[in-house]
């Protein structure tokens, strides 16, 4: 009998089964790949010593530093003491956790160091039919290669280090279909923001979205990989694309790869990924990729996005939408055009990859920014910073009036002490606009890399149509 | 972890929506290396203003709310980070169970780990709890019920295995550990 017509998602998890659900029992699915950085390992790690416990898979587990890195020079490289004293105190703990667990670590000096879900598919290690996790949420940036990835809190985070395994509930599966053509002007970025918009900010939970249709398949790895990773602000924990051919010459090459015979299996086994014809979803979703514009946030969930041209929504009943603008300082009915802005940062999980500085730069070629902005241009990684420097996009960054920095998560969430003020308005191409997310009292923007550069120019919101 | 099986308690109630795990423990005060303390952090920008002194009006910080060990909240509360920091902070203020329409899910994953229920309830009772805050509840874990003070007694759904580890107070490691003759067959398998 023929089998039934799987789903991607599907095929992942049934090849990752060490034991099945039951009514009782959670499946035990197996991790093939685990991503570890510094704010969310230090309990794990203090559990797998309480127990007296070894990491089972080292060859299985990469450390990383990211969030509470510093990102200025002097303080990476130049010998100056990190400024903060507990991420300070966190980086030496996760040099002296690797070294006692046997965990490889790319540390705060090593020239593959980078935000930990640019450099899992940069370097090759993120690959399609793998389960991949990583104590944080834009763990589901990895689906953009065909993964299973998700993020995991640092209890789940223990158990993998000691058992490569966690127990999970089998998700439900959500296909997010896109046709048509992206207008010039509009980004990857946008479309997610649009996809959003639609699904609001719980639409996915308890789902694995599968982005799927002609306008997924037309876009490269970096921007698929912008899709997958605002999955988890609409509620989803993961999302996946088929793997293809684009996601093959993607990965060839790179320096964790398969070499050889073991990449022609490889490639064989990839191949059977995508979903089979007449696979079922539980819930499908379409969206008209022509019909998207510039997309913008004006509140405090990347839900509350809307055209750049477009006014505020009016919701006069809703106490929580109200509170939103308040915090936002802006007014519902208004547009948010020509809204003016204190600092723009490029940077992030999100929008912090070569294609992504290529964009921002493109715009700010031969221009300054607005006077008294602040402008942070924060590279993904250091591969993709010296990729940036040799193709002389940190020159357009400087001579424009912006800072360049090393890599890091940085002004996304603020931990490092690159921080927005209060009160100030943030145009971002990170994920979150929460209140205080950059920052106590931070207004965030959301936007993609072209509305950010545009803006910058201005010193308001622009639509980057208009300095094209 | 300590067992959960009835908890009784007076509920304090936050009727926002989308409370996200930014708000619960803002990412300034990741850079712990421990999980102890994160309570007087808990909600700190919402209870706190820019000079340290406590906002009188935000929920937490009226006397009513002093003790309370169950959270009443809007509509997806815990989205965003997967923050496990955020169910540390709550439990060591002193909560162990949340109820809201809908929870995230890498929340409510974090919220079981450390024995912190979360309670999703249909709207109706959702909007009777946030309409009359400071109400005694009962939960009872076994039953996966929740007996409001009007005689109502609402289900909710509990996955078997947690509502085990919660009776039990067992944790998933223990479990997974057992599995070790499956977990290298698997790898000698693939």
């Amino acid at each position: 009998m023929a089998r039934a017509p799987q789903t991607l998602f599907e095929k992942v998890w049934q090849r990752h089964l060490v034991c099945a659900e039951s009514a009782a029992i959670p499946a035990v699915l197996y991790i093939d790949l685990h991503l570890v950085h510094e704010v969310t390992s230090p309990q794990a790690f203090a559990l797998l010593r309480e127990r007296g416990l070894p990491v089972r898979s080292p060859a299985r587990t990469l450390a990383t530093m990211d969030h509470s890195t510093p990102t200025t020079t002097a303080q990476v490289f130049g010998g100056a003491p990190i400024a903060i004293d507990a991420a300070a105190r966190q980086v030496r703990e996760l040099e002296a956790n690797c070294a006692e667990f046997g965990v490889e670590l790319l540390g705060l000096r090593h020239a593959q160091r980078g935000i930990v879900h640019v450099i899992g598919p940069e370097l090759g290690l993120s690959q399609p039919g793998m389960t991949i996790v990583c104590g944080d949420s834009h763990t589901s940036t990895h689906g953009a290669l065909g993964a299973l990835a998700f993020g995991i809190g640092t209890t789940e985070v223990g158990h993998v280090l000691a058992t490569q395994c966690l127990l999970q509930r089998k998700p439900r599966t959500l296909a997010v279909e896109v046709s048509g053509r992206l207008a010039s002007g509009v980004t990857a970025k946008d479309l997610i923001l649009a996809v959003i918009g639609r699904l609001g900010v719980s639409g996915g939970t308890g789902h694995v979205i599968e982005y799927r249709g002609d306008t997924i398949r037309g876009l490269d790895m970096e921007e698929r990989m912008t899709i997958c990773n605002m999955s988890i602000e609409a509620g989803a924990r993961a999302g996946m694309i088929a793997p293809d051919d684009m996601t093959f010459s993607y990965l060839a090459g790179r320096p964790r790869v398969p070499a050889g015979d073991a990449w022609e299996r490889a490639l064989a086994l990839w191949r059977e990924l995508p979903s089979d014809e007449g696979a079922r979803f539980d819930r499908e979703v379409s969206i008209d990729a022509a019909a998207v514009e510039p997309m913008i946030t004006y509140g405090t969930n990347p839900g509350m996005v809307m055209p750049i041209g477009a006014h505020i929504p009016q919701r006069p009943d809703d106490a929580t939408f109200a509170r939103a603008l308040e915090y936002m300082g802006l007014n519902a009915g208004e547009p948010i055009k020509d809204q003016p802005v204190n600092v723009v940062f490029i940077g992030s999980c999100t929008n912090a990859r070569l294609s992504d500085l290529r964009k921002a730069a493109a715009v700010l070629r031969g221009r300054r920014i607005a006077r008294g902005l602040t402008m942070l241009v924060v590279p993904g990684s250091q591969q993709v910073k010296r990729a940036a420097e040799a193709e002389g996009l940190d020159r357009v960054f400087l001579d424009a009036g912006a800072e360049w920095r090393e890599s890091g998560c940085s002004m996304c969430l603020g931990m490092n002490g690159d921080v927005v003020g209060r009160g100030q308005y943030a145009i971002s191409t990170s994920n979150r606009n929460f209140e205080g997310r950059q920052g106590a009292g931070a207004r965030t923007l959301l936007a993609s890399p072209l509305t950010a550069a545009a803006s910058a120019v201005r010193g308001r919101v622009t639509d980057p149509r208009e300095l094209a | 972890m300590e067992p959960l099986r009835i908890l009784t308690s007076r509920t304090a109630v936050l009727p926002a929506a989308n409370i996200d795990t930014d708000q619960i423990i803002p990412a300034r005060f990741l850079t712990t290396t421990t999980r102890a303390g994160l309570g007087a952090r808990l909600f700190a920008d919402w209870r706190y203003d820019a000079q340290g002194t406590a906002r009188a009006e935000f929920a937490l910080n009226q006397p009513a709310a002093v003790g309370c060990r169950i959270l009443v909240a809007g509509r997806n509360f815990g989205c965003g980070s997967s923050r496990e920091h955020a169910a540390w902070a709550l439990t060591d203020y002193g909560f162990r169970a949340v109820i809201s329409t809908e929870i995230a899910d890498i929340f409510r994953t974090n919220a079981l780990k450390n024995g912190l229920l979360p309670v999703i309830v249909a709207e109706t009772a959702a909007a009777w709890l946030i309409a009359h805050p400071g109400v005694a509840v009962t939960i009872d874990v076994a039953r996966s019920t929740l007996a409001l003070p009007d005689g109502r007694t609402v289900s909710f759904p509990l996955e078997p295995f947690a509502q085990h580890c919660l009776l039990e107070g067992l944790d998933e490691l223990g479990f997974l550990l057992a599995r070790t003759p499956d977990i290298d067959a698997f790898e000698r398998r693939v």
